[in-house]
């Protein structure tokens, strides 16, 4: 793209850990007080993915974590500059709030655009919170770029193309596609996030870090947010509970004639 | 809709890949026909100076020119996957509700054989769009074909099986449409609002632990992708007819901007994938280390016409592949039947199984969290268990004959 350097912009979001999510029975919203933030596991890797592949590129690399979240989302991309990003920038404002994945796409998108643009954006394939996977692919829509999503592995740029390992309803498929792109993240099993050290974390603290509000990125307020959201959440509940379970503690023989019974009452053999 | 800057050179590149002719040259720069121009965005990806913005804005749709409710047929290698009857199923259902036709969209190479089946399965009517651009799947073919449909002919719904195919095509096309869109459904129902008949979709969110109830009352179609294995096919009727309508839409090579080098199918392509399965049997770490320990669950799945599935340490020790890896990082699966053995059921894999509709678990450890969900629980040696379930499956079926 324009300027003398590659551009990496990387999408990650601040969520709740979902293992401690739930709704209040009183007033169906969700419970997030008390649950921890983290930065969303996907994002991580996909950070990880962008930070292994400038390593592996002759050319000067510049790697830009980008999140809308509120001021706490600070948290996640101080993360970020640790594990590897070279700076940060927060897109924050009570407008952003409420955003669907409509909503955060436009505002995503805008900010790349006035960051001059980038050779791949990369996201998580899914956020653990919303689990939608449609953000990425919206960016895309967005800016007019092509999107890949389910990518596993990035092989290499090479003559501004990015060729990748992507996974498919079928296997794999090995991809080459012009930059500029949107690269969505799977995770590969056996991944572990770097974990930074204290210097990496000092380090990290003294790189560059943004926040954007609404005046920054300009537009109508009622593109942004709530008011920018074209689906609307009518009501949320906890799932209805599964069942008192039968738990058996019995000889084998025993436990395999009580599960025969019960795959038969229930018409399942 | 799409701007063209100052920069554009009038080299003409965008012309013939807009599939709906909005385009023209004039005065030497390329201008946009606002009233046909469908916000596909093809020409900006072929702009090399890149002079073409898109400009996505949500549309509030005006809703009475919106009817029919459509369903995309996926296919692969011209075979129907098992999302487009199952959509058709639960689609029939919501077109009586509201009066409208059901419809399916069928995209591909020499598909048109396919049409039979789609019939079979409910649809009024076929929109099916055939060329060589279509033989692979590609996001930017598929977008087109899609945006230039709904464009043409304003369904009220759109829906799509949330497989990898239909997560990646869906938010393309409501992101050049400018559309609200609700993932991995796993309810769809139509409710009233302000007298208007919309889309209820429920979908679990926060890995399972939150059910939302969303609309998209603005915007038209309301687009929906649906977790594959949930709504249920109507019995095959081949009785039924249908109108098919043919719609060549052509998408220009340069359009289609990847290029699949390598195609890298799995060893064990033939078997039903996990997240099609009827019944699905996972193994965990508990099951051992290699891929012998695993013969017994293979057996099993055999009997019981399902397939294996595992746990990520399984994948990770390269006993099975990454295909049969159930959980937030494997599939997410909707058996009728989910037997889990030796797995602890962390987080992470029990989000994969929460629409099963029979969770049977056998651990040796009482406290193993997956007895949590299941309905029915072993506390036991798999090792010894799982023999026995054998032969008196066997057994039963043998006197059934
Ligand atoms: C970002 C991320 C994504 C992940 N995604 C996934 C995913 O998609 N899918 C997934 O599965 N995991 C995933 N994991 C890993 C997950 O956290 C667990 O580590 C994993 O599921 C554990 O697998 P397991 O239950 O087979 O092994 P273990 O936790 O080791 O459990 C083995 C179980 O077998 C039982 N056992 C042992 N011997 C016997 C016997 N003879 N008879 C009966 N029971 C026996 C033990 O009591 C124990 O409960 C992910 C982790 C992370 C961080
Ligand atoms: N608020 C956000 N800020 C930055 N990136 C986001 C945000 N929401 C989603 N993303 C990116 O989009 C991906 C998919 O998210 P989702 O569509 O919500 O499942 C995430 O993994 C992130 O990379």
């Amino acid at each position: 793209m324009n300027g003398e350097c590659m551009k990496f912009v990387v999408c990650v979001k601040q969520v709740p850990d979902t293992t401690e999510v739930e709704v209040d029975p009183e007033t169906g919203t969700i419970i997030r007080e008390g649950v921890p933030s983290v930065l969303n596991a996907f994002d991580e890797f996909a950070l990880n993915v962008a930070v292994q592949l400038k390593e592996s590129i002759d050319e000067d690399v510049e790697i830009t974590a980008l999140s809308m979240g509120p001021p706490q989302a600070k948290d996640a991309l101080t993360k970020c500059l640790a594990i590897g990003a070279d700076k940060a920038l927060l897109l924050t404002d009570r407008v952003f709030a409420g955003a669907d994945t409509w909503a955060t796409a436009v505002t995503l998108a805008r900010s790349i655009k006035k960051l001059g643009g980038a050779d791949v954006i990369f996201c998580g394939q899914e956020a653990s919170d919303g689990n939608t996977a449609q953000v990425g692919p919206e960016v895309a829509a967005h800016l007019g770029i092509t999107q890949l999503t389910f990518v596993s592995e990035i092989e290499k740029i090479e003559d501004k193309n990015i060729i990748c390992k992507k996974e498919t309803d079928e296997g794999f498929l090995r991809t080459r596609c012009p930059l500029p792109v949107v690269i969505a993240c799977m995770p590969t099993p056996g991944f572990l996030p770097k974990i930074p050290n204290m210097r990496d974390i000092i380090k990290g603290k003294r790189k560059p870090y943004e926040e954007w509000g609404f005046d920054d990125l300009g537009g109508e307020e009622e593109d942004y947010g709530l008011e920018g959201s074209e689906s609307v959440v009518v009501r949320t509940y906890s799932p209805p509970p599964k069942g008192e379970g039968i738990i058996i503690d019995d000889e084998p023989e025993t436990a395999v004639n009580k599960l025969m019974e019960y795959l038969e009452k229930e018409g399942i053999l | 809709m799409i701007t063209i800057k100052d920069s554009c050179i009038g080299c003409e590149k965008c012309i013939p890949v807009c599939p709906v002719d909005a385009l023209k040259i004039e005065g030497k720069l390329a201008v946009v026909d606002e009233e046909l121009c469908i916000s596909c965005g093809v020409c900006v990806s072929v702009c090399p100076v890149n002079a073409i913005e898109p400009v996505l804005m949500a549309k509030k749709a005006d809703f009475s020119k919106y009817s029919g409710v459509w369903i995309y047929a996926e296919q692969h290698a011209g075979k129907l996957k098992p999302s487009g009857p199952e959509l058709l199923g639960k689609g029939r259902e919501l077109a009586d509700e509201v009066g409208e036709e059901l419809c399916a969209v069928l995209i591909g190479k020499d598909v048109n054989g396919l049409t039979d089946e789609l019939k079979s399965y409910g649809a009024d009517k076929i929109y099916v769009v055939e060329g060589d651009e279509y033989k692979d799947y590609s996001t930017e073919a598929y977008t087109t074909a899609m945006v230039t449909l709904i464009s043409k002919y304003k369904p009220s719904m759109v829906l799509y099986g949330a497989t990898h195919l239909g997560r990646d095509l869906a938010p393309s096309v409501a992101g050049h449409l400018g559309l609200g869109l609700t993932a991995d459904c796993t309810g769809l129902s139509i409710t009233e609002v302000e007298d208007r008949k919309v889309l209820l979709q429920t979908r679990p969110a926060f890995g399972g632990n939150v059910m939302a109830d969303i609309i998209c009352p603005n915007t038209r179609p309301q687009m929906a992708t649906v977790r594959p294995h949930v709504m249920i096919p109507l019995e095959p009727d081949d009785s039924k007819s249908a109108d098919v309508i043919k719609e060549t839409i052509p998408v220009s090579p340069d359009a289609i901007k990847t290029e699949i080098i390598e195609v890298l199918e799995p060893e064990d392509s033939e078997e039903v994938s996990v997240d099609e399965a009827d019944v699905v049997i996972t193994g965990g770490r508990g099951v051992g280390n290699d891929l012998d320990s695993f013969e017994i669950l293979e057996e099993l799945a055999v009997l019981l016409k399902g397939t294996v599935g595992c746990s990520r340490p399984i994948v990770e020790a390269d006993i099975l592949s990454k295909s049969k890896q159930v959980g937030q990082s494997g599939k997410t699966i909707s058996p009728e039947l989910y037997m889990v053995c030796g797995v602890s059921g962390a987080v992470q894999h029990r989000v994969g199984i929460r629409g099963s509709k029979y969770i049977i678990a056998i651990n040796k450890d009482p406290k193993a969290p997956i007895f949590d969900m299941a309905d029915f629980g072993i506390i036991g040696d798999l090792h010894k268990i799982l023999p026995i379930l054998k032969s008196k499956i066997e057994q039963k079926k043998s006197s059934e004959k």
